[in-house]
């Protein structure tokens, strides 16, 4: 099926569980439901894996792209450490998030798309993948005239006047009169 | 501004037309629930059976539209045909994958309202089943058809369970997870990051559709949505019996029970149709590529492009068209679009494959691109093509005045398009409709030159031959240099020809000032219809769109096509 980043599917796998997880625990509780204090749960855990789960992480190959304002979120994820780099572990965390949300129908449906976002974690992390953040390149700033420190202290290399008188009919090699090759094919 | 109707109008106007009907539908089915048959689902329900029962009208008008943009055949058979009577409307199937996403969010969306209401009709069913008593009507209303267990109201027939137990023992409740989790994965991996990246998964699995068709027929088999009986409304009115519900069946009271049934199920009325449409678009396709096709040469560009040209019996085509490919011996399910660089005049039909990927690379060992020997015939790799479909470049010959515009890799419809136009003019002398072609290549590097400049090297000769230098006017412009090319350049600034291509015409630096550009055609072409075609990026897209639309002097009127894969 051609390298494919498992990874990237599972982010926006379970970025979507998370807001589905959200929207049927607020159906739950505003409409007062039995068994509420699951769609309530259901609310924090959706909108604590929206958090995790909205900075992408950087591609092994290839350029990566990144949504909008995420550096934010980037900062507080990577801040965990190997918690939120490891893939197993966040497999094993969106699979215990889920169990709550099987026990109210408004829930289910979000329980069941985070279940599936856990098995495809865990196979990226079967196929060694780790999140990595994706960090503003730091371009190292244009030094202007550090090549200008000192002068040259003796004038370039010239042949004998005899050799340097131009030969006007061909105009290319009179354009540039150089003694010595500077390309590097030459 | 006047460009703007001329370009987008006839898509604002389809736009508009399916929200249109997508509102009325929601509507009227809206209301179609509020009528006396339904007072008593009514009464445990309230209007969330409306607001369920109306994005389910509309999620059926729209699962009926989102298969018709991809049935590919179709839409060129319907192209060939119209483009006959208008070309503004041949050219709004070329927008075809932007309808078919629209549609997709629509359905989202409507899935979306349709779960949030069904979710409040099973907690206030469950509720009217927990509420133990008698002078509560929803309980009463739960207890009719607990005999006989057909003319029963309320879908949930016992108070020893819960919604979620319900949900997955009820035909429409399971079809309706399988098929939101369908649709949800669907969506996932139809994300453009997926589908750039890893364009396998995001075909694979779309496939689900197949899965959320069927479980669509089959979600209103269960007949979950009842309604008074017509027979039982004739002789007990809700309106004046509910509030007798204490007494319903007893001796001398005008109220018998009322008796329930489900409706039927009315989804596969809609989708039938489009579902029909599709497999034999499939059918179609699956025929084409079982045709044989032989490779008869294989040429390797430098900047990694393979030339690859065909024959295949009985294939036709037009010019700007492309075709999908398949290499058994690659893939058995990869199929991948090319644009045809040959023209219809040529006897062979010929694809320039850039290599980038897995597939392409593969392909590239398999036609012996590492090999310096020359293969046999024999030993190529045995191809399919599917194929041709329709793009925009079909329309270049019905202006005018026409601008074709290719970033790297995106000229290769114009290839077509240009040797098209040698062989017409130059070989069958025809009267043609297009008098003149302004032609822009933007390049990031020179070697991208090479197989194409023999083309442009050939038609600038016989165009001189024949008189006709001021047909074609062609701008190339390299996008990126390096330093050491630079300084050869500059020397080279007098010389007759160009020193990269060996054209007439001077390549030029930078990116091209469109704004100039426009100004000088349409002042060239008072009054005329101009053409502009690109193959390249959207950023492009977007700037050349801008353009056409802001450009009016002396009456013309430039009208935009862009085409993408």
């Amino acid at each position: 099926m051609g390298k494919i980043e498992w990874a990237m599917w599972a982010n926006e796998q379970a970025l979507a569980a998370g807001l589905i997880y959200a929207t049927g625990g607020i159906v739950g509780v505003a409409g007062q439901f039995r068994g509420w204090q699951f769609a309530a749960f259901g609310i924090a855990a959706g909108v604590f894996v929206c958090l995790l789960e909205y900075p992408r992480s950087k591609r092994a190959k290839g350029t990566s792209v990144e949504r909008t304002g995420q550096y934010c979120f980037t900062a507080c994820v990577k801040a965990f450490g190997p918690l939120t780099r490891n893939y197993y572990i966040r497999a094993f965390l969106h699979a215990a998030l889920c169990v709550p949300g099987g026990f109210m129908l408004a829930t289910v449906l979000g329980s069941v798309c985070l279940a599936i976002a856990s098995l495809i974690y865990l196979s990226a992390a079967i196929h060694g993948e780790h999140w990595e953040p994706i960090l503003p390149r730091t371009e190292p700033p244009k030094r202007v005239g550090e090549s200008i420190k000192e002068p040259p202290q003796n004038p370039p290399p010239r042949p004998p006047p005899e050799l340097r008188r131009k030969k006007v009919d061909n105009l290319e090699t009179a354009a540039y009169d150089n003694p010595m090759s500077v390309t590097s094919n030459e | 501004m006047g460009n703007f109707a001329a370009n987008e109008g006839l898509s604002i106007f389809v736009i508009l037309v399916w929200l249109g009907i997508n509102a009325f539908l929601f509507v009227h089915f809206y209301m179609a629930f509020l009528i006396d048959r339904y007072y008593y689902t009514r009464v445990i329900l309230g209007h969330a059976l409306s607001w369920a029962r109306a994005p389910a009208a509309c999620l059926n008008f729209n699962c009926m539209l989102i298969l018709l943009p991809v049935c590919r055949n179709l839409l060129s058979f319907l192209r060939g045909s119209i483009q006959c009577c208008s070309r503004t409307a041949a050219r709004q199937l070329d927008r075809n994958l932007t309808f078919h996403k629209l549609v997709a969010y629509m359905i989202a969306f409507h899935t979306a309202i349709h779960i949030i209401a069904h979710l409040f009709n099973f907690e206030r069913f469950m509720d009217s089943q927990l509420m133990i008593n008698s002078s509560y009507l929803p309980y009463v209303l739960s207890q009719i058809g607990n005999n006989d267990n057909r003319s029963y109201l309320n879908p949930i027939r016992t108070n020893e369970t819960n919604p979620t137990i319900v949900m997955f023992t009820s035909i429409a409740g399971l079809t309706g997870v399988v098929i939101t989790l369908a649709l949800i994965l669907i969506i996932t991996s139809s994300m453009e990051v997926i589908r750039r990246s890893y364009f396998e998964v995001f075909w694979y699995t779309h496939h689900l559709f197949i899965v959320f068709f069927i479980g669509l027929v089959l979600h209103g088999v269960g007949r979950i949505v009842r309604g008074q009986t017509l027979e039982s409304v004739k002789v007990h009115h809700p309106i004046e019996c509910h509030s007798q519900f204490e007494t319903w069946g007893q001796n001398g009271t005008n109220c018998p029970e009322p008796l329930f049934a489900g409706n039927a199920p009315m989804t596969w009325k809609w989708v039938v149709g489009p579902m029909f449409l599709y497999v034999c678009e499939r059918l179609v396709r699956f025929y084409r590529s079982q045709q044989k096709v032989v490779i008869t040469k294989v040429v390797m560009h430098p900047s990694k492009t393979l030339e690859l040209q065909m024959k295949k019996k009985g294939f036709k085509m037009e010019v700007g068209q492309y075709v999908f490919i398949q290499c058994p011996s690659i893939s058995q399910l990869e199929w991948h679009p090319f644009t045809l660089t040959s023209a219809p005049e040529e006897d062979h039909l010929s694809v320039h494959i850039r290599i980038v990927g897995d597939w392409t690379q593969a392909l590239y060992k398999a036609c012996g691109g590492d090999k310096t020997v020359v293969l046999d015939a024999w030993t190529l790799p045995k191809m399919a093509v599917d194929g041709p479909f329709g793009t925009a470049s079909e329309d270049v010959f019905r202006y005018e005045v026409v601008m074709l515009v290719g970033a790297g890799i995106g000229v290769t419809p114009f290839a077509s398009v240009l040797k098209s136009v040698w062989y017409k003019h130059v070989q069958e002398n025809k009267n043609v409709f297009t008098k003149k072609i302004y032609f822009y290549w933007l390049c990031p590097e020179t070697q991208a030159f090479e197989w194409f400049a023999d083309l442009l090297q050939s038609l600038e000769r016989q165009m001189t031959d024949k008189n006709m230098s001021d047909f074609l006017s062609y701008n190339i412009y390299l996008t990126r240099w390096k330093d050491a090319e630079a300084a050869h350049l500059r020397v080279q600034y007098e010389a007759e020809d160009d020193p990269i291509t060996g054209l007439k015409q001077k390549t030029r630096y930078g990116k091209p000032n469109w704004d100039n550009e426009f100004s000088a055609i349409a002042t060239q072409h008072p009054g005329s219809k101009v053409g502009v075609f690109l193959c390249g990026p959207t950023a492009l897209a977007t700037a050349l769109g801008k353009q056409c639309h802001s450009h009016t002097e002396s009456g013309a009127e430039f009208i935009f096509n862009k085409e993408n894969f």
